[in-house]
């Protein structure tokens, strides 16, 4: 759609742009213009071979030499009085010596610089806006995509949608954009994972046809299913997962498979695999997610960053991606109420105060980066939050690099835009001086060829001493200061310097002052501004009129740039993890020497009185008495118990976006291991309570869910270095109500199975499928579901299945007996007792509650002597939590069973380390204290199984995770670093800066049945799950 | 509909499998006198006699010491060096009143509307719920039942847990008026899309003025005696205003708990706060205005990753040392079982082990109004009673031998203990 009265505002008040900025007349003529403008707009301004004139043809070359001009033509090539011709919208030359055509319009840059117009490399400018939708998981469900013809099956998959097809300018969002400075964007439809082409335009105020310069400059993506209505994915891990089956399914399709019909979407999806692939991140981890998946499939992605990810530079680093950074640096909280600052956590403060490092932080780590405006509620805050980066200790150079040439470089359009070379397009700013400094001015962003006024005034520079002739009698002295945009007017008389206006307009001039000093009567004049000399007509004190000429004498010498560069100071560390109990240096492996503690060994030495435990290179090298020191730290455990590490068979904390991909009965190609949370306090929390590894389970929202992830607690630690190395694989399934949806309220009732007779058809189903698809020869559409399940039948992946009645225990035991494998661990399994001799005879373990019971149907005879049943028929019986708090007490727990039951002591702290370790097949490393293996301990301050033992240290490969007195220091310095900043954001809000309210920082805590969005203790998160 | 009758019918199912539950029956009034002795007594005020016994007769207790008797024909139980505890009450929780907690036919919590305080739990309190037997056996006699809701849900009652039905489980009605004060904190960083439309807290804070509102349309009414049209819910109220019943106002953050104190001071209400998460804060201003905590689980994460990570387990010490009123309470209906390890974990964190049975003892009887007659092994107070092999706070030793209802011994048996002994005899073992 065109614009035409906006369009011309900024352009057309002459059909063509002038030398010298003219300002805007009045009212009636400029609406005038604004008619005019608008049909030469249409008939000439734009006009294309192709398309008709209504009236007489008005062709122009737009030919312009900018002279005398400060030309950065780059940011490596700053050239003085240099020239810069253009025409058609294109620039001729660029240089010192430039040759001026005869046709030229000359336009004296004398003083002023020139630069590039700014690349923005990611933007939404010209789509549709994006309406997301917020599916609560009790709505009927959508199985298959909504999108109407050829397309894929998923409707996050809009890999068919181009950028170029949809792209419709849009001139105030045009505007705002050219007024910061840019003069080309890539847009491309911000909705999606798979988001189709991105279009390269510019900001003209022009046809989409001249503004389009590129129909597919690069293909988008994100983990965001934008507005898909589709229940898949209903999860960050399916996000994942989609795409690499996405990739997967287009290279199988590449071969036209009949079966398969025509499939646009992957049509599309391989067309554009060739183009610059673009990557949208929402936090630092998505980054290193979406860099994996790209190193899968041989794809380096450019990645557009959230903001957050200077608090893990090495990793940024390591993906060897360029990066597309926002410039959204959050405002400062409101925090004057102590009560709500309460809920600001310390981490979010942080943010507050380093998130404008992160440009420096990329520049000092080497890694190619651009800028976006994208995020920014405000355009005009743009420039504002460059300068602030600039000041956070970005260089000029490489801002003004990650503005132009770098964005143009990384979608491989430097041949058009970016830098100030003959050939590409006439793109550029003319400012009042060096772009980056606060006072400079931005006078006019040209757009292929076509002027764009941002400030009108100040264009000429009438700062200086001037004598004035009034009358050509009396003469005066006027001194014209302050800035070239808003000068002011002194009189100089004698000893006194009396303070008059003056106000420009374009060409015209007004200048009006007392003569004498307390007069309250002034001296009007009115004029025009020719070169060096003023002249016009006014009026006396007198009310009589007089001619007056101003004459120049001497120009203006502007005093020191005298803003105080203030550069940050007493900025804070980042820690790893990014909370308040984070690191600032990750702990290096220490040697220990745990001194006459009463040793838990879990072996069969039973427990040691008075025993040394030597920990070295991360392991446990000995254990006796009175063991020779050596370097190693002492720590003295008399009157301590030290345990192996408690190891938790069921755990859902340390993830991210989303526990269960609950939209499919059959989602074994989710994986956990995508979307680990490293961030998560519950890691340190549970820490504290003994815990050393974690089995990180898909939830039970499904019958076969996600692939698990077994980590071992190393705070500060990323994603990859949190997992458990060399473990055999499992995978989550699930039995009961959960998966036939009996608590999901009415609308549940559509998805397969709504019985238990129905979970036994779909493991059948699937398990048959599998079969099926291993035996399928080569050119096969690899499936990565099946491939999952495949790995179980081969006994490569193993199962931990949800379960509670012993109907279905029975029923599960009976299908894998039929596929001849053997379910590994029964979770939950709270009626293991009443088929423990099925569970024995078919070799599955239990992983089980102590003592819960009474929240559903199928736990109503659930029974706290199960654990003890179980285990006294042999089987190999855990205790698991489920749940972050009552992971902290797993050895309370465990002890339970001591009281239900009479299970001896040495066996129920078994449950919660050795046991485990059993189950999850790493036993040989983790589980007992035995020389050689992994030295993941705990050192408690009474008897392990007591309610009053705490856990004084909780060590893991050696490294002292969790010290309960490093932990009060750790406090004294939270509260610290919080008051820091709450007395900074004081200052912030004092001093006027915007402040946004204070947010309570979001927690996510999940369990088994949580579905999309986490719940926080509900005293905080309360009802916005969305 | 068919969802309901097909929950009914599986509900049936199960129950038909819950054999011998039915035979557990509540036990007659206390007929001999009893005396315990030779056993360590935790009085429940802070006390212990490390060797000694009790008597009681016709419920209540006669005498306490080193060396007690109880009459000629009175039953002797030598305890052999356990533990005799006053018998343990679980504040504000809806045992009772579910059953099932994912089985809407079997919950009887909540009722609709935000104006109920006419509402009475007792009425529903189902004496022969599974979940009670097994909290017995733990050493929990009493609990306060209390209805959940949005503002004013209804008054609560403690019953004891060993009756035939809610008449006979009473053990003093209508103690208190609950209201669920709605939150004062805004959302918390939303992840999704859409922003909250609302400003949550001018909404909760609105929601607050309406009840006082209410609360000054009932204080006038009551003034009058009669009236052309009853007001059943300002007729409620009575005996709030003449604070025969307690106000508990459930809360947990500061902004919420300085308005609870405000609604005592305007009303002049007996009030506790039932929550408090952050009553470690203002524990001061609590104590000056006599506001008694119900203290939320300790067993809880804290509430903001900055927090000190075991603030939940020391809650209670820090209430204890400012000198507020407060008990320790579970969330839940069969969680109660574990409230005595709830307390065991705050002992850990900073208190004595008689303080933290104080805190499900003794200074829940005094919040709720009862101390008079339990809450502490004293002469006079009804017979109470637990006896433990070991610590009954912790889980370790939790091992309950003996229980005294109003001197009733009652019959720790469950369902659980019974599908124990039938799976023992499954499997032969011991």
């Amino acid at each position: 759609m065109e614009h035409p009265s906006t369009i011309i505002s900024d352009t057309g008040k002459l059909s063509r742009p002038v030398c010298v900025p003219t300002r805007v007349r009045s009212r009636r003529k400029t609406f005038i213009y604004l008619l005019l403008g608008g049909l030469l707009t249409a008939g000439y301004a734009k006009a294309q071979e192709t398309f008709p004139v209504n009236g007489v043809a008005d062709p122009r070359e737009g030919c312009f030499a900018f002279t005398h001009a400060t030309l950065v033509k780059d940011a490596g090539a700053t050239l003085e009085d240099a020239t810069l011709v253009i025409r058609d919208g294109r620039i001729i030359s660029a240089g010192a010596g430039a040759a001026i055509p005869k046709d030229a319009v000359v336009i004296d840059c004398k003083g002023k610089y020139i630069y590039p117009s700014f690349v923005d490399l990611y933007s939404d400018y010209g789509t549709q806006p994006v309406k997301k939708t917020v599916q609560g998981f009790r709505a009927p469900p959508q199985f298959l995509s909504n999108t109407k013809g050829a397309f894929g099956w998923n409707q996050a998959i809009k890999s068919e949608v181009q950028a170029a097809s949809v792209f419709n300018a849009d001139e105030p969002k045009a505007k705002a954009l050219r007024q910061a400075g840019f003069g080309a964007v890539l847009t491309h439809q911000q909705d999606g994972i798979a988001r189709g082409t991105g279009a390269l335009v510019t900001l003209a105020a022009n046809r989409e046809n001249k503004a389009l310069i590129r129909e597919k400059a690069s293909a988008q993506y994100s983990f965001d299913k934008g507005s898909s209505t589709q229940n898949y994915p209903g999860s960050l891990m399916g996000c994942i997962a989609l795409l690499r089956q996405t990739y997967l399914d287009a290279q199988w399709y590449k071969a036209h498979p009949y079966k398969e019909g025509t499939n646009l979407s992957l049509e599309a999806w391989n067309e554009e695999q060739g183009l610059p692939q673009v990557f949208e991140a929402a936090d630092k981890w998505d980054v290193l997610r979406a860099d994996k998946i790209g190193d899968e499939f041989g794809v380096q992605y450019i990645i557009k960053a959230a903001g957050n990810e200077y608090q893990r530079m090495p990793e940024m680093a390591a993906t060897k991606a360029s990066f597309i950074l926002p410039l959204n640096f959050p405002a400062a909280m409101d925090v004057e109420d102590p009560n709500d600052a309460r809920f600001v956590a310390l981490s979010d403060m942080k943010h507050w105060e380093l998130a404008p490092t992160e440009p420096a932080a990329f520049e000092k780590a080497g890694i190619p980066f651009c800028l976006t405006a994208a995020g920014l509620k405000d355009m005009k805050q743009f420039m504002t939050n460059v300068r602030k980066a600039i000041e956070y200790g970005l260089s000029e150079q490489k801002a003004l690099e990650a503005l132009t040439k770098v964005p143009a470089a990384l979608i491989k359009a430097d041949d058009k835009v970016g830098t100030l070379d003959a050939g590409k397009l006439a793109n550029f700013l003319i400012t009042s001086g060096p772009l980056f400094k606060e006072n400079t001015v931005v006078f006019q962003n040209w757009v292929q060829g076509e002027r764009y006024i941002i400030n009108e005034d100040g264009w000429t520079d009438v700062r200086g001493t001037y004598t004035l002739n009034v009358n050509a009698g009396a003469t005066y002295t006027l001194l014209v200061k302050g800035s070239p945009v808003a000068p002011s007017l002194s009189l100089l008389q004698q000893q006194d310097t009396l303070n008059g206006t003056i106000v420009l307009e374009g060409k015209l001039v007004r200048l009006s002052f007392p003569l004498a000093k307390r007069s309250t009567r002034t001296l009007r004049l009115s004029g025009v501004l020719t070169d060096n000399a003023w002249t016009g007509n006014g009026q006396d004190t007198s009310g009589n009129p007089v001619k007056w000429t101003a004459a120049f004498t001497k120009a203006f010498v502007p005093p020191a740039d005298t803003a105080k560069h203030k550069a940050p100071q007493d900025l804070g560390k980042v820690y790893y993890p990014f909370t308040g109990y984070g690191w600032e240096v990750l702990p290096p492996p220490q040697d220990i020497l745990i001194k006459n503690a009463t040793v838990w060994t879990n072996e069969t030495e039973g427990k040691l009185e008075n025993t040394d435990v030597l920990v070295r290179n991360g392991k446990i090298a000995q254990i006796g008495k009175n063991l020779a020191v050596g370097n190693a730290h002492v720590i003295d455990g008399t009157g301590k118990h030290l345990t192996p590490g408690i190891i938790d068979e069921h755990s859902h904390i340390a993830i991210s976006k989303g526990v269960n991909e609950g939209s499919q009965s059959v989602t074994s190609e989710v994986r956990i291991a995508d979307v680990l949370n490293p961030d998560d306090i519950n890691i340190y929390r549970q820490l504290s309570g003994g815990v050393t590894s974690s089995h990180l389970l898909h939830g039970s929202a499904n019958t076969i869910g996600g692939q698990t992830q077994l980590v071992k607690l190393r705070w500060g630690a990323d994603a990859e270095a949190l997992k458990f190395a060399n473990w055999d694989p499992f995978i989550k399934f699930a039995l009961g109500e959960n998966v036939k949806q009996a608590n999901w309220g009415d609308a549940a009732r559509v998805r397969f199975p709504q019985t238990r007779m129905g979970v036994d058809q779909v493991l059948t189903d699937a398990f048959t499928r599998a079969r099926d698809y291993e035996k399928q020869g080569a050119g096969k559409r690899r499936d990565l579901e099946l491939d999952a399940l495949v790995e179980i039948l081969n006994h490569k992946r193993f199962i931990t299945c949800h379960s509670y009645v012993q109907s279905e225990i029975n029923m599960l035991i009976h299908v894998a007996d039929h596929f001849g494998f053997t379910v590994n661990t029964f979770t939950h399994i709270l009626e293991g007792y009443k088929v423990a001799d099925k569970m024995k005879k078919h070799g599955s373990g239990a992983s089980t509650f102590a003592d819960w019971w009474a929240y559903k149907m199928e736990v109503q005879d659930a029974m706290p002597y199960n654990a003890t049943i179980m285990q006294r028929l042999g089987l190999t019986v855990a205790i698991n939590s489920d749940d972050a708090e009552m992971a902290r007490r797993l050895n309370q727990e465990a002890a339970k069973s001591i009281t239900y039951g009479g299970m001896a002591e040495e066996d129920a702290l078994k449950m919660v380390t050795l046991n485990p370790a059993k189950l999850l097949h790493i036993a040989d490393r983790v589980g007992s204290i035995k020389a050689g293996k992994d030295a993941d301990l705990v050192l408690w301050s009474d008897h392990p199984l007591s309610i009053y033992a705490k856990s004084e240290k909780t060590i893991v490969d050696g490294i002292v995770y969790f010290d309960r007195e490093r932990d009060a220091v750790m406090q004294e310095r939270i509260a610290a670093e919080r008051n820091r900043l709450i007395q900074k954001m004081l200052g912030e809000k004092k001093r006027g800066a915007p402040v946004q309210k204070a947010v309570p920082t979001r927690e996510d805590l999940w369990n088994c049945e949580d579905m999309e969005a986490g719940h926080q203790r509900s005293i905080i998160g309360g009802d916005d799950n969305q | 509909m068919t969802k309901h009758i097909r929950s009914y019918i599986t509900c049936l199912a199960f129950t038909t499998t819950a054999f011998a539950q039915e035979t557990i029956y509540p036990t007659p009034a206390q007929q001999k006198n009893i005396v315990l002795t030779n056993a360590i007594i935790h009085v429940g005020n802070g006390q212990v006699i490390e060797k000694g016994g009790i008597a009681f007769s016709n419920g209540k207790i006669t005498a306490l010491g080193a060396s007690v008797t109880g009459g000629a024909d009175a039953q002797v139980i030598d305890l052999q060096g356990q533990h005799i505890y006053p018998g343990i009450i679980a504040p504000a929780t809806d045992l009772g009143l579910t059953e099932v907690e994912s089985v809407r036919a079997t919950n009887d919590y909540e009722e609709v509307g935000d104006l109920n305080p006419s509402v009475s739990a007792i009425v529903a309190y189902n004496t022969d719920s599974k979940v009670i037997n097994t909290l017995r056996t733990n050493g929990i006699l009493l609990a306060q039942i209390a209805p959940v809701g949005d503002l004013l849900s209804g008054s609560s009652s403690v019953v004891q847990l060993d009756a035939w039905n809610w008449e006979d489980a009473a053990y003093k009605t209508d103690d208190g008026e609950h209201f669920y004060m709605p939150k004062l904190l805004p959302p918390a960083n939303p992840r999704g899309p859409l922003p909250p439309a609302t400003d949550r807290v001018k909404d909760a804070l609105d929601k607050v003025e309406q009840v006082r509102a209410f609360f000054r349309e009932a204080k006038a009414y009551i003034q009058e005696e009669k009236h052309t049209e009853t007001n059943l819910k300002f007729e409620a109220l009575r005996k709030l205003f003449a604070k025969e019943q307690k106000l508990y106002i459930h809360c947990n953050i500061v902004k919420e708990m300085l308005l609870a104190v405000d609604i005592a001071r305007e009303f002049g209400f007996n009030v506790a706060i039932v929550g408090g998460a952050d009553s470690w804060q203002i524990a001061d201003i609590l104590k000056q205005n006599n506001i008694a905590v119900i203290l939320e689980q300790p067993h809880s994460l804290p509430l903001m990753q900055d927090d000190d990570v075991a603030q939940p387990y020391k809650t209670a010490a820090q209430l204890q040392k400012a000198g507020v009123l407060f008990c320790i309470s579970n969330e839940g209906f069969w969680q109660q079982r574990n409230l005595m390890f709830e307390a065991g974990t705050a002992s850990a964190y900073g208190m004595t082990k008689e303080e933290a049975l104080s805190a499900i003892t003794l200074n829940t009887a005094k919040i709720l109004g009862i101390d008079k007659t339990t809450g502490s092994l004293e002469v006079g107070k009804d017979a109470n009673i637990a006896v433990s092999t070991g610590d009954i706070l912790d889980m370790k030793t939790n091992h309950v031998t003996h229980a005294f209802i109003q001197g009733r011994e009652v019959n720790l048996d469950n369902k659980h203990k019974q599908l124990y002994e039938r799976y023992k005899y499954k499997y032969g073992l011991k």
